[in-house]
């Protein structure tokens, strides 16, 4: 199962995700890129049902979009928060819900600060220093318990986010090959190798 | 595994003199992996009346987005705030409404109500999943350290409190039963409203 992770620092969000797509026992493709970037200041890692995490990501992208250009400016994280989740929560109790994990990283331009929604697929949110999907949140949220510091600036944040990977790497059987690491800040998104 | 023990949580409701509290415990968790600290489960729905959501969790904001939207219509149509008894039958009903595929939120309430006299009339309720109401004249408890809190609130509660030594027995009560549920506590949230203030305090609690 994949692994998404995601911290937040001195004004920014770092989220990573292993690109690794795997069906049963084999790896189809070690280049999927999970993180969607979904406005000028908004990130949304999925994981989960293959076919879902796309079907849904687009269905986000899209009306993140639509509300951008029909009022001419877009959601504040809280907002496309609360908007992805009622989504998510309403799809729960239809005939065929989503099963999609989220981590929504944004930068808040009106107030500079940075946040983090963890969102599952029943719908549940809750805001967070740092969190994570998958088999790799057993080992990653409690070192991040012992090395988060919120006010961290980028460098120490990145430290910590190459920590996460290797004891992934370490102690997970299945370890993800690599990661899809991407920022967002003041300046907005932009991808980073590590 | 039961779904209402799947993210964890737990409330509490008591009656003073004059006054009511209401106290929650702040932890979000996926079954055992805890995921959130701040994740808080009482909402206020009158300056005198608070709701606690304890159960699965994305019914709690749900269900807090849903009575938020039928309070406001509510206080638009009547042209005053909703009572806290009338409030416990709106509860009641939206769950029973969902009576074959229900929210997975057992909500307790607080509040007080001023009688045209004057005199302050302390509320607290509960109900269960599907909307089956419980007024209590002492105290109410709900989520996955219910038994414990029931003995705990058993034990320290007597009636006619004070809202200072109201506030130290339901904090002790939430303190000492979340220690002894895996599923709940990392920390508590109190309120203890009174006639002409709530007073809102958050509790240190043990981490593991």
């Amino acid at each position: 199962m994949e692994t998404s992770f995601a911290i937040t620092g001195k004004g920014y969000t770092i989220v990573a995700s292993d690109t690794t797509a795997a069906r049963s026992i084999v790896k189809m493709k070690v280049d999927e890129d999970r993180i969607k970037v979904l406005s000028s200041h908004l990130l949304m890692a999925c994981s989960g049902e293959p076919g879902d995490t796309i079907q849904f990501s687009e269905f986000v992208e899209r009306n993140i979009r639509l509300f951008q250009i029909r009022n001419n400016y877009s959601l504040k994280p809280s907002a496309a928060a609360a908007w992805i989740r009622r989504s998510l929560a309403q799809s729960l109790r239809s005939r065929k819900p989503y099963s999609v994990n989220l981590l929504l990283g944004g930068y808040d331009t009106t107030s500079h600060r940075p946040h983090l929604y963890w969102v599952d697929y029943l719908g549940t949110m809750t805001e967070v220093p740092f969190a994570a999907h998958g088999y790799g949140s057993y080992f990653v949220l409690s070192l991040l318990d012992k090395y988060h510091d919120p006010e961290a600036p980028l460098e120490e944040g990145l430290a910590v986010l190459k920590r996460c990977m290797d004891e992934v790497a370490k102690r997970l059987i299945v370890n993800p090959s690599a990661y899809k690491i991407k920022i967002v800040d003041k300046d907005g998104v932009r991808e980073i190798e590590l | 595994m039961s779904i209402m023990e799947y993210n964890g949580g737990s409330v509490i409701a008591m009656v003073g003199k004059e006054c009511v509290a209401i106290a929650c415990d702040l932890r979000l968790g996926n079954q055992a992996l805890g995921i959130s600290s701040k994740f808080e489960k009482i909402f206020p729905v009158t300056d005198k009346l608070y709701v606690g959501l304890p159960g699965l969790a994305t019914d709690v904001t749900t269900l807090k987005e849903l009575f938020r939207y039928r309070v406001n219509m509510y206080t638009i149509k009547e042209e005053r705030e909703i009572e806290p008894d009338t409030f416990a039958h709106l509860v009641s009903s939206t769950l029973y409404e969902r009576r074959f595929g229900p929210y997975f939120i057992e909500p307790v309430m607080a509040g007080i109500s001023t009688t045209p006299g004057g005199k302050v009339k302390p509320f607290i309720a509960a109900t269960d999943l599907i909307g089956c109401l419980n007024f209590a004249k002492d105290f109410v408890v709900a989520g996955t350290a219910s038994s414990k809190l029931f003995g705990v609130a058993e034990g320290l509660w007597e009636p006619d409190l004070e809202p200072e030594d109201l506030f130290e027995t339901i904090s002790q009560t939430m303190l000492n039963a979340v220690d002894r549920d895996a599923y709940s506590g990392w920390g508590t949230m109190v309120y203890v409203i009174t006639k002409d203030k709530v007073i809102q305090r958050t509790l240190k609690g043990r981490m593991d």
